[in-house]
C-alpha cells in the first residue's frame, strides 16, 4: 500500500493516511487513558490501605517500583505467555507502570496531612470514613493528581512500545517507521507517530491543570 | 445524649449559684451535675510503659465553670483532657460528662456533644469558615436554612462580621480570627461542655489578651462548662474559676480558685510552678469591684457651702466629692476651699483624676493611685457612675481580708 516510486512530504503522507492516523491516535488517547484510570483506583485504594503503617507504605512503594524497573519490552514479552498478542498485554502493562507515581503520591499526600486537622476532624465527632473523604481525601488530593500527571505522561510513551505485542495506538506508527529504515516514507511515519505521541501529551496535561484547577478548593491552591 | 441541650440560661445560673456557695460539689450535686463533668478513678496506662500517664484521678468539673488544668509539658494535661472525649480510652474508671456515662456512649455521638478546641484552631483549610462552622450540625443532620442562620449567629457572637467572613478560607484570615472561628465551630452546636487544649497558645501576647476577654464574655452569656489546657500560669489565674495544678502523671497537685492557690498553695510543688509575686498576682487578677470601697461624703455644685463643711465634718475623710447631675464626679471639695464662703460651692475644689471603672483590675487601680497627686481616686460604674473612692489603704486591706479569708475557710475545712 506504500507507493516505493518516492518519499512524500510529511504533509501529504499525513493527508494521505489521515483516517488511519486519527483512529490510531484516538486508540492512543483511549488507552492511555483507561489504564491511568484503572491505575487511579488501584493506587489510591493500595495507598489508603497502607498509608497508616510506615512498613506497609514503604512494602507498596517498592513493590511498585520494582515493577517499573523492568524494561517495558520485556515486560510487554513476558505477558504476552499469559494474555497473548494485542489490547489485554498492553492495557495491564501501562497499568502496572502507571501504579507507581500514583501509590507514591497517595501514600505521600495523605500521610502529609497535618495530623493535628484529623485529630481536629476526630475531636468533633467525623466519623472515620467522614475523616478520610471530607479532610484526608480532599487534602492529599492536589499530590495525588500530580502522581495521576506523571503517570500520564508515562503511559504515553510507553504506550507507543505496546506496537511490540501488536497493541493499539501511535507505536504502530513508530514501529513499522524504524523497520523499514531508509525505505520511502519511514521517517514520515516514526515522526508521525512522535509527533502524535508529543501532542497527545500537550493536550492531555493541559487537561490535567484544568482539572487541578476545577478539583482544588480555594482555600488550598497554591 | 437526648437531654444534652441545656438552655444558655440554667447554665448561667449554675455557674452563679455555685459561685454563691462556693462549694463546686454542693451546687453540682443539687442539680444533678447537668453540664458538669466528673472523672472518678479514672487511670490511663500505655502499654509497654510502667508509669501511668494519668494515674487513680478523680475530679468534678462543676457545671458553668471554667477550670483550667494547669501544668508542665508532661504532667498529662492534654491527656487528661483528651480523656473526656474519649480521644484517648481509659483504662480504667469512670468519666460522666453531663449526667451521662461517657464510656456508654458511642464515641462519635459524645464528642458531637462535646465543644473541642486545639491550638491553631485546627480549621479545615480546604473549606470556607461557614463551612468550618457548620460541619457538627451538619452531622447532626440540621437543614440548610438552619444551619446557615446559625453561623451567622455564631459569627456575631465572637465578633466577627457575617457578611465578610463566612465565604472566607481560613489561610484568608489572622490567627486571632481563625481562633475565634475555631471558638464558633466548637460552640455551633451549643454543646453542655467544651475541652480547649492551649487554644491561644500559638498567637501573639495582644491577641491572646482580647482572646481571653472576648472567652471571659462569652462565657458571661453562655456559662458552658469549660476545660481548658494551659502551661501559663497568667492565663490560667485569669480564666479559671478553679485551677487544676497538675504534677507527674496528672496528679491533682491542687484544685482550688486562683486566689486561693495564690493565697496558699498547697505544697512545695505549687509554690514553685506559680513562683514569686503572688500579691502582685492577686491585683492583677482582682477586680475593683471585688473590694470594699470607701464612701467619702456626697456634694452638688448647687449644694450650701455650709451644708457641705457639716457634711466633711461628720463624714470619716477630710474632703467630700463633688457630682454632677448624672453623679458623674467632678471634684475633690476641702473645707478649706469653703472658707468664707456662703450658698451654692459652686465650680471651687479640686478636678478628681480620670475615675478607674469597676471592672478594672487592682492592678490598673494602684497604677492610677501611683500617678496621680491625690491620695484618693473615684471608682465609677457604667456610663460613669460614681460607686466610691479607692486609696493604697483599700487595696492593702482588700488584700489583708482575701488572705484572712481563705484561712478562715481553710481552718473551717480542716475541722470538718
Amino acid at each position: 500500500m506504500i507507493s516505493l516510486e518516492g518519499t512524500v512530504s510529511f504533509w501529504e503522507y499525513l493527508g494521505s493516511r489521515r483516517e488511519r492516523l486519527w483512529f490510531e491516535t484516538w486508540q492512543h488517547a483511549s488507552m492511555v487513558f483507561q489504564t491511568v484510570l484503572a491505575a487511579l483506583v488501584i493506587g489510591v485504594l493500595v495507598g489508603l490501605l497502607v498509608y497508616r503503617s510506615e512498613r506497609l507504605s514503604a512494602l507498596a512503594t517498592s513493590t511498585a517500583g520494582v515493577i517499573f524497573t523492568v524494561p517495558s519490552l520485556a515486560l510487554l514479552g513476558l505477558l504476552i505467555t499469559p494474555l497473548g498478542l494485542g489490547v489485554a498485554p498492553s492495557v495491564v502493562a501501562l497499568t502496572l507502570y502507571s501504579l507507581l507515581p500514583i501509590v507514591r503520591n497517595t501514600v505521600v499526600g495523605l500521610s502529609g496531612v497535618d495530623r493535628t486537622l484529623v485529630d481536629a476532624a476526630r475531636g468533633i465527632g467525623m466519623t472515620r470514613t467522614a475523616i478520610l473523604l471530607r479532610v484526608e481525601l480532599p487534602l492529599a488530593w492536589p499530590v495525588i493528581l500530580t502522581g495521576v500527571r506523571v503517570s500520564t505522561q508515562l503511559a504515553m510513551g510507553i504506550g507507543a512500545i505496546a506496537a511490540y505485542v501488536s497493541g493499539p495506538g501511535l507505536g504502530e506508527q513508530i514501529f513499522s517507521g524504524l523497520a523499514r529504515l531508509g525505505g520511502a516514507n519511514a521517517i514520515n511515519m516514526t515522526l508521525a507517530g512522535t509527533l502524535g505521541i508529543v501532542l497527545l501529551a500537550l493536550i492531555f496535561d493541559g487537561c490535567f491543570v484544568l482539572i487541578g484547577r476545577l478539583t482544588t478548593p480555594r482555600g488550598i491552591r497554591v | 445524649m437526648s437531654d444534652a441541650d441545656p438552655a444558655p440560661a440554667s447554665g448561667a445560673t449554675s455557674a452563679a449559684s455555685a459561685a454563691v456557695t462556693g462549694d463546686a460539689a454542693g451546687a453540682d450535686a443539687a442539680r444533678g451535675n447537668r453540664g458538669g463533668i466528673q472523672l472518678i478513678n479514672v487511670t490511663k496506662r500505655y502499654p509497654g510503659q510502667s508509669v501511668p500517664a494519668v494515674d487513680d484521678v478523680t475530679m468534678t468539673v462543676p457545671s458553668g465553670e471554667i477550670v483550667v488544668l494547669l501544668g508542665p509539658s508532661g504532667s498529662g494535661k492534654t491527656t487528661m483532657m483528651r480523656l473526656i472525649n474519649r480521644l484517648i480510652e481509659p483504662t480504667s474508671g469512670k468519666i460522666i460528662v453531663a449526667g451521662q456515662d461517657a464510656l456508654g456512649l458511642n464515641p462519635v455521638e459524645l464528642r458531637r456533644h462535646i465543644g473541642y478546641v486545639i491550638q491553631n484552631a485546627g480549621l479545615f483549610p480546604h473549606m470556607t469558615v461557614a463551612t468550618n462552622i457548620g460541619l457538627v450540625p451538619q452531622m447532626l443532620k440540621w437543614d440548610k436554612d438552619r444551619i446557615a442562620a446559625r453561623v451567622d449567629e455564631l459569627l456575631e457572637l465572637v465578633d466577627l462580621d457575617p457578611a465578610t467572613f463566612r465565604g472566607r478560607y481560613p489561610r484568608e484570615l489572622s490567627g486571632g480570627q481563625q481562633q475565634r472561628v475555631g471558638v464558633a465551630r466548637a460552640l455551633a452546636a451549643d454543646p453542655p461542655a467544651m475541652l480547649m487544649d492551649e487554644p491561644f497558645g500559638a498567637v501573639d501576647p495582644i491577641t491572646r489578651e482580647h482572646l481571653q476577654d472576648s472567652l471571659l464574655r462569652l462565657q458571661e452569656e453562655l456559662g458552658k462548662t469549660i476545660v481548658f489546657v494551659t502551661h501559663d500560669i497568667d492565663e490560667a489565674l485569669k480564666l479559671g474559676d478553679r485551677i487544676a495544678i497538675l504534677d507527674k502523671g496528672s496528679r491533682i497537685a491542687q484544685y482550688a480558685t486562683p486566689q486561693e492557690i495564690l493565697l496558699h498553695p498547697a505544697d512545695d510543688y505549687v509554690e514553685q510552678f506559680i513562683g514569686g509575686g503572688q500579691a502582685m498576682r492577686l491585683l492583677k487578677f482582682s477586680r475593683v469591684a471585688d473590694v470594699p470601697l470607701q464612701q467619702v461624703p456626697e456634694a452638688r455644685p448647687e449644694d450650701d457651702a455650709a451644708a457641705v463643711r457639716d457634711r466633711i465634718a461628720a463624714g470619716s475623710t477630710a474632703f467630700a466629692i463633688v457630682l454632677d447631675e448624672r453623679r458623674r464626679p467632678v471634684r475633690w471639695i476641702h473645707p478649706e476651699d469653703l472658707d468664707g464662703v456662703t450658698g451654692p460651692i459652686g465650680t471651687r475644689g479640686m478636678p478628681t483624676a480620670t475615675p478607674i471603672r469597676a471592672r478594672n483590675t487592682l492592678q490598673q487601680a494602684l497604677e492610677s493611685l501611683i500617678q496621680i497627686d491625690h491620695e484618693t481616686v473615684p471608682v465609677v460604674g457604667p456610663r460613669g457612675v460614681y460607686r466610691g473612692t479607692v486609696t493604697l489603704a483599700t487595696l492593702q486591706n482588700a488584700i489583708r481580708d482575701m488572705k484572712e479569708r481563705t484561712r478562715a475557710r481553710r481552718r473551717g475545712a480542716d475541722a470538718t
